[in-house]
């Protein structure tokens, strides 16, 4: 249990996917204008994220491992995501319509996010099992919208600062990613 | 012939992929804490796209219009593959220090973007040409940003000293100067847009990493408008709490 726990914190915080790993850039760049859509994003990728560790572990393990075929881990693993994308999305739209309104903008924009397909090789590369996994991928996805939330609330006050005209728009983003990405590294005493 | 040397140029400068198209950003930021780690990551992503080019031009009248997005994506993952245990078996060094963004280059949008925009419509020659003119761009870009990066984040050029250690801001080479060191490159170039009059730049192809091409497009039309209708919503909720309390304060 404190070993999860240990697993949770340090891929939420200290390794934090956007800020220390620079995976999943773009939709925190792109989705982080208003606090509703970047929370909206965040659970579309908690959600997406949390699945898709869970189901490459298992493919992992039951069938790459068997077969000697770990080799082919990377095109295995971008296959299953992007279908799972689009498994869940009809799923969601059909089951539970109220959900799909609230996630299923965000969903085909996950498709091949470098975060989800990260997450699953990170996985293998350390060796998690399957529960070790879930809870790495869902502490990733956890750090990921702790980030993109932090950074719409940013972006929103920004919009009314005085800004020189060029430093506005994406270098100032940037700029306030790096502070952020300071703000973090003081977490990773905590381990 | 002259078509490839166009195809080069086109690479290198006029749609450059790190400094002109701003596309791939995630590899950049990631392993450009030195310079050899910035040609290596470059290097690798040219093997990869201008096998993928010449793959994916000569099976252009194969594959079916409706799933060659899948068919792009294995065709690029398996020369991930290859060029992963290449690196494994030659250059142990280089792999260790890349780690898992090797395998990433698979969901990078430049060679999707390429595949898509230019070698699923043209013949072989050229498509090879136009993934050696991407793939020097970005090793040129990645380079650049390497440099500059280890030069001033610690003081070295390829591990030889260049500046003594009390004088390096050590910020640079870290994960937050990265972020510093590509707002100020998008700034001269905004600084450098405006003076002609031009807009100032945008992140492209802001939230899917790959298959940018045809599909930001159509998708950023419909999440700008899901967008839309979400902060419409917003305001219509405020508009009814507001009239609400004004019940409220009038009961």
């Amino acid at each position: 249990m404190k070993e999860l726990i240990l697993i949770a914190i340090g891929a939420a915080l200290v390794n934090n996917v956007v800020l220390s790993q620079f995976l999943g850039l773009c939709p925190f760049l792109g989705v982080s204008k208003k606090v509703k859509t970047a929370a909206g994003m965040g659970m579309a990728v908690i959600f997406v994220i949390t699945i898709s560790s869970l189901l490459t572990s298992i493919i992992y393990k039951f069938i790459l491992v068997p077969t000697e075929m770990t080799y082919l881990n990377t095109i295995v693993f971008i296959l299953v995501i992007a279908a799972l994308v689009q498994f869940v999305e009809m799923v969601l739209k059909k089951m539970s319509p109220s959900l799909y309104e609230a996630l299923g903008v965000y969903l085909p924009l996950i498709t091949t996010n470098c975060a989800v397909l990260g997450v699953a090789l990170l996985n293998v590369q350390n060796s998690y099992g399957i529960l070790e996994s879930v809870v790495n991928g869902l502490g990733t996805a956890i750090g990921f919208t702790i980030s993109i939330v932090i950074m719409a609330g940013i972006r929103e006050r920004n919009e009314y600062n005085d800004i020189s005209p060029a430093l506005k728009g994406t270098p100032i983003v940037l700029v306030t990613a790096g502070l952020m990405a300071i703000a973090f590294s003081g977490f990773s005493g905590l381990l | 012939m002259n078509k490839c040397t166009e195809r080069l140029y086109n690479g290198l400068i006029k749609e450059n992929p790190t400094f002109v198209m701003m596309l791939g950003m995630c590899p950049t930021l990631a392993v450009t804490s030195s310079l050899q780690n910035g040609f290596g990551m470059g290097m690798t992503t040219m093997v990869v796209l201008t096998a993928s080019n010449a793959i994916i031009s000569l099976l252009r009248k194969v594959i079916p219009d409706k799933v060659r997005m899948p068919a792009f994506i294995v065709i690029v993952a398996s020369f991930v593959t290859i060029v992963q245990f290449m690196l494994e078996a030659y250059l142990p060094s280089l792999n260790a220090s890349l780690g898992i963004y090797i395998p990433l280059i698979v969901v990078n949008c430049i060679i999707l973007g390429r595949a898509e925009a230019y070698a699923s419509k043209n013949p072989v020659l050229p498509s090879i040409f136009d993934g050696i003119g991407m793939g020097l761009g970005f090793t040129f870009g990645l380079s650049c940003l390497g440099f500059f990066r280890e030069l001033v984040g610690s003081g070295t050029v390829l591990s030889h000293r260049i500046i003594p250690d009390e004088y390096c801001i050590k910020i640079i080479g870290l994960a937050p100067g990265a972020f510093f060191v590509l707002a100020v490159l998008v700034a001269v170039q905004n600084t450098i847009r405006l003076s002609k009059g031009k807009e100032p730049k945008e992140l492209k192809c802001v939230a899917d990493c790959s298959a940018c091409r045809n599909q930001c497009e159509e998708r950023g039309k419909n999440f700008d408008e899901s967008t839309k209708q979400i902060s419409v919503k917003n305001t219509d909720d405020s508009t009814d709490k507001n009239t609400n309390k004004d019940n409220k304060e009038e009961a």
